[in-house]
């Protein structure tokens, strides 16, 4: 059984004259301990699935239909109270920028053990023992100290580490990670992408990665999700979706990444921009942008189909994909 | 630390030297002494002597200097009306007024809390909406009006509540009598407390609550949640603390502006504080009462100030007093 299975979810924005759907029939898998990748242009629609899985919206967003099943229970029924104790707990998030995640007025140590004891009873003595145990996992120098010192006194990347350390203290089924290292300084990155993967393996804990870059996705994921305004439009295997992307944004968002140019060509954007969510296309939302559309595409919103092991929903792959099969079966 | 503190004290010296300078040109300006001191009768030529006697003719800068002199050692010079020495008649006044603020104080402090956290929790509720509007009545009726309107309504049509004076109060130590001891002080000291609270009250409800809803927006609070951490704790130790930071910078300039407040107050409830003898000493032109009024009353607006943030860069960890001394 999987641990996550979302069906058609949807979520929508109540605006003041009018209702917007910012997520629309999203539906995918995670198997246990597997790391899945989220990607797509801003504004797609990642974050708003992270909060989602967490179903920790805030106003004016709502989950408007659709299942999240985790461990086979649909947390969308749950009530607040029952919520609130899987978060944190078996379902764990890492947020974008460790400069303002972390509460400026509580130490490092009041905050890891009121995670522990929001969830578990343990004395603060014995919340503090694995405390200190998480920080050193993360290879954090003298933990004892850190405990008493506030966010602040420490750098972005020892404070991302923290974070992590603090995912990773209930020991979760899933951790969301809304790009972790965005807000870090380069030379770090990486650092804290790998130590990330390390920890997930070593613990079997699956991992949802929201990214723009497709190069950490390839390094961090067995499995990807391709995103574009709201909608899905392409998953599979990691390898498959960056060696053979089937969907023209994909493959747009491929070929603009730097590694795909040769030197002193310019980088190959895909031109446009994604639509607002007021203002979505009829037919393909990606159709004003992309080359192969035709007057079909401009129309009719094409469906998810799966083939092989990806799904991708584009009438120019259909196609493709029937005269080839048309021509294989000939 | 040490660095910092000089520095605040400094400034706080600074600020005194600014008052005293206006204190002194009023006393300039306003009101002759000689007037006082001799009346109708005397001749020109012996007020000219009596001048030169008293000083009155040396240049601005040596007066004041010499004024402040006696500023230094105490001597506010003395009242034309109470024939005594300013700061004394002051001082006499001085528990009154300072007990009046506390209570209202205390009021302030004791509902704006629960009301901001409240209305900043649950916006949309009717409770909220009722405490909002209040507060909007509340700031926009004038001190001196709420006071007559509750002598009005608690004192003479239901009789609840005494409608002026201090009541029994009782010698607690050297000269200071205390409301906070009877049964009946405490029956005296309700409407002036919450008359003077009442402008000060609906802006701190108002401050705490726009605060706490930006907290509540932080990233920081949305990761407690995401976290699992209990809605209470959430609210009081996450979003509060972060809330009242700002407000004790804001709320203890406003505790020093309310001893100017008590000026109105004092005056409706007949309140024997130094408000109160602030207004008749400027119905008598009492010159050196109204001056040592000001330069007390300026004294404990920047001595609250200096306190005020000094606590201020001792609860927020991210104030780093040492750094900002140097
Ligand atoms: N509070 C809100 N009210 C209205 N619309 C919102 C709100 N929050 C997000 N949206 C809309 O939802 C859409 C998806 O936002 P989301 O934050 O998920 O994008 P994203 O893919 O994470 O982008 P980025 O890469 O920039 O983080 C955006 O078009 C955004 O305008
Ligand atoms: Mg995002």
């Amino acid at each position: 059984m999987s641990l996550l299975s979302v069906r058609d979810l949807t979520v929508k924005f109540a605006m003041r004259d009018n209702t917007v759907t910012a997520l629309n029939q999203i539906s995918f898998d995670l198997a246990k301990g597997e790391r899945l990748g989220i990607v797509g242009e801003s504004g797609a629609g990642k974050s708003i699935t992270g909060f989602s899985l967490m179903n920790l919206l805030s106003r004016p967003g709502y989950i408007d239909s659709g299942q999240i099943l985790f461990g086979g229970q649909d947390i969308t029924q749950l009530s607040e109270a029952e919520m609130r104790k899987i978060r944190g707990n078996r379902m764990a998030m890492i947020f974008q920028d460790p400069m303002v995640t972390l509460n400026p007025v509580l130490t490092i140590g009041q905050q890891m053990v009121e995670t522990l004891r929001a969830h578990r009873s343990l004395s603060k003595a014995e919340a503090e023992q694995i405390a200190i145990l998480k920080l050193r996992e993360v290879y954090i120098p003298s933990p004892e100290e850190r405990l008493n010192q506030y966010p602040h006194e420490l750098s972005g990347g020892m404070r991302q580490r923290i974070i992590i350390a603090m995912a990773l203290l209930l020991d979760p089924e899933l951790i969301i990670a809304d790009e972790p290292t965005t807000a870090l300084d380069v030379t770090i990155q990486a650092d804290i992408m790998e130590l990330l993967l390390e920890l997930c393996q070593s613990n079997k804990v699956g991992l949802i990665l929201i990214t723009h870059d497709l190069g950490v996705v390839s390094q961090m994921t067995e499995r990807t999700l391709v995103m574009y305004a709201g909608r899905l439009i392409e998953a599979g295997p990691t390898r498959e979706i960056i060696n053979d992307p089937q969907h023209p944004y994909t493959q747009g968002l491929i070929n603009a990444l730097p590694q795909q140019t040769l030197p002193g060509q310019r980088l190959k954007q895909i031109p446009g921009n994604m639509p607002s969510l007021t203002a979505i296309p009829t037919g393909c939302p990606f159709s004003p942008r992309c080359e192969y559309a035709v007057d079909h595409c401009r129309k009719i919103l094409p469906e998810i189909v799966r083939y092989g092991q990806v799904e991708v929903a584009c009438h120019e792959v259909s196609r493709l994909q029937n005269t080839n099969f048309e021509e294989a079966s000939a | 630390m040490l660095a910092y503190l000089v520095k605040r004290v400094f400034q706080a010296i600074a600020v005194m030297f600014a008052i005293s300078l206006i204190g002194f040109a009023i006393q300039d300006n306003l009101g002759d002494p000689l007037r006082e001191l001799v009346g109708q009768s005397v001749s020109e030529e012996v007020r000219q002597q009596l001048r030169d006697e008293l000083g009155l003719n040396d240049s601005f800068m040596t007066q004041y200097i010499r004024f402040l002199g006696n500023v230094l050692q105490g001597d506010l010079g003395t009242s034309y009306f109470f024939k005594e020495p300013a700061l004394d008649v002051i001082l006499k006044k001085l528990p009154a007024t300072l007990e009046l603020v506390a209570g209202a104080t205390l009021i302030i402090i004791g509902l704006s809390v629960p009301l901001g956290v409240y209305t900043a929790i649950k916006p949309n509720s009717v409770l909220s909406r009722i405490i909002m509007g209040l507060s909007i009545v509340g700031i926009s009726i004038p001190v001196f009006l709420t006071a007559i309107l509750m002598i009005f309504v608690f004192s003479v049509e239901l009789g609840w509540f005494p409608s002026y004076g201090r009541g029994d109060v009782v010698h607690v130590f050297g000269y200071w009598e205390t409301n906070f001891a009877t049964a009946d002080g405490w029956v005296h000291i309700m409407l002036p407390s919450v008359a003077l609270a009442s402008i000060m009250l609906p802006l701190f409800v108002r401050l705490i609550r726009a605060e706490m809803m930006e907290v509540l927006q932080s990233e920081y609070v949305k990761y407690a949640r995401a976290k699992g951490i209990r809605p209470y704790r959430i609210y009081f130790v996450h979003a509060l603390k972060n809330t009242l930071l700002p407000v004790i910078t804001v709320g203890g300039v406003q505790i020093g502006t309310m001893v100017a407040y008590t000026i109105l107050t004092e005056t409706v409830f007949q309140w024997p504080g130094m408000g109160f003898m602030f207004l008749e000493a400027v119905n008598r032109v009492d010159t050196p009462l109204i001056v040592a009024y000001l330069i007390v009353v300026g004294f404990i607006f920047v001595v609250t100030n200096t306190i005020v943030d000094l606590i201020y860069g001792l609860v927020n960890p991210t104030v780093n007093l040492a750094r900002m001394g140097a």
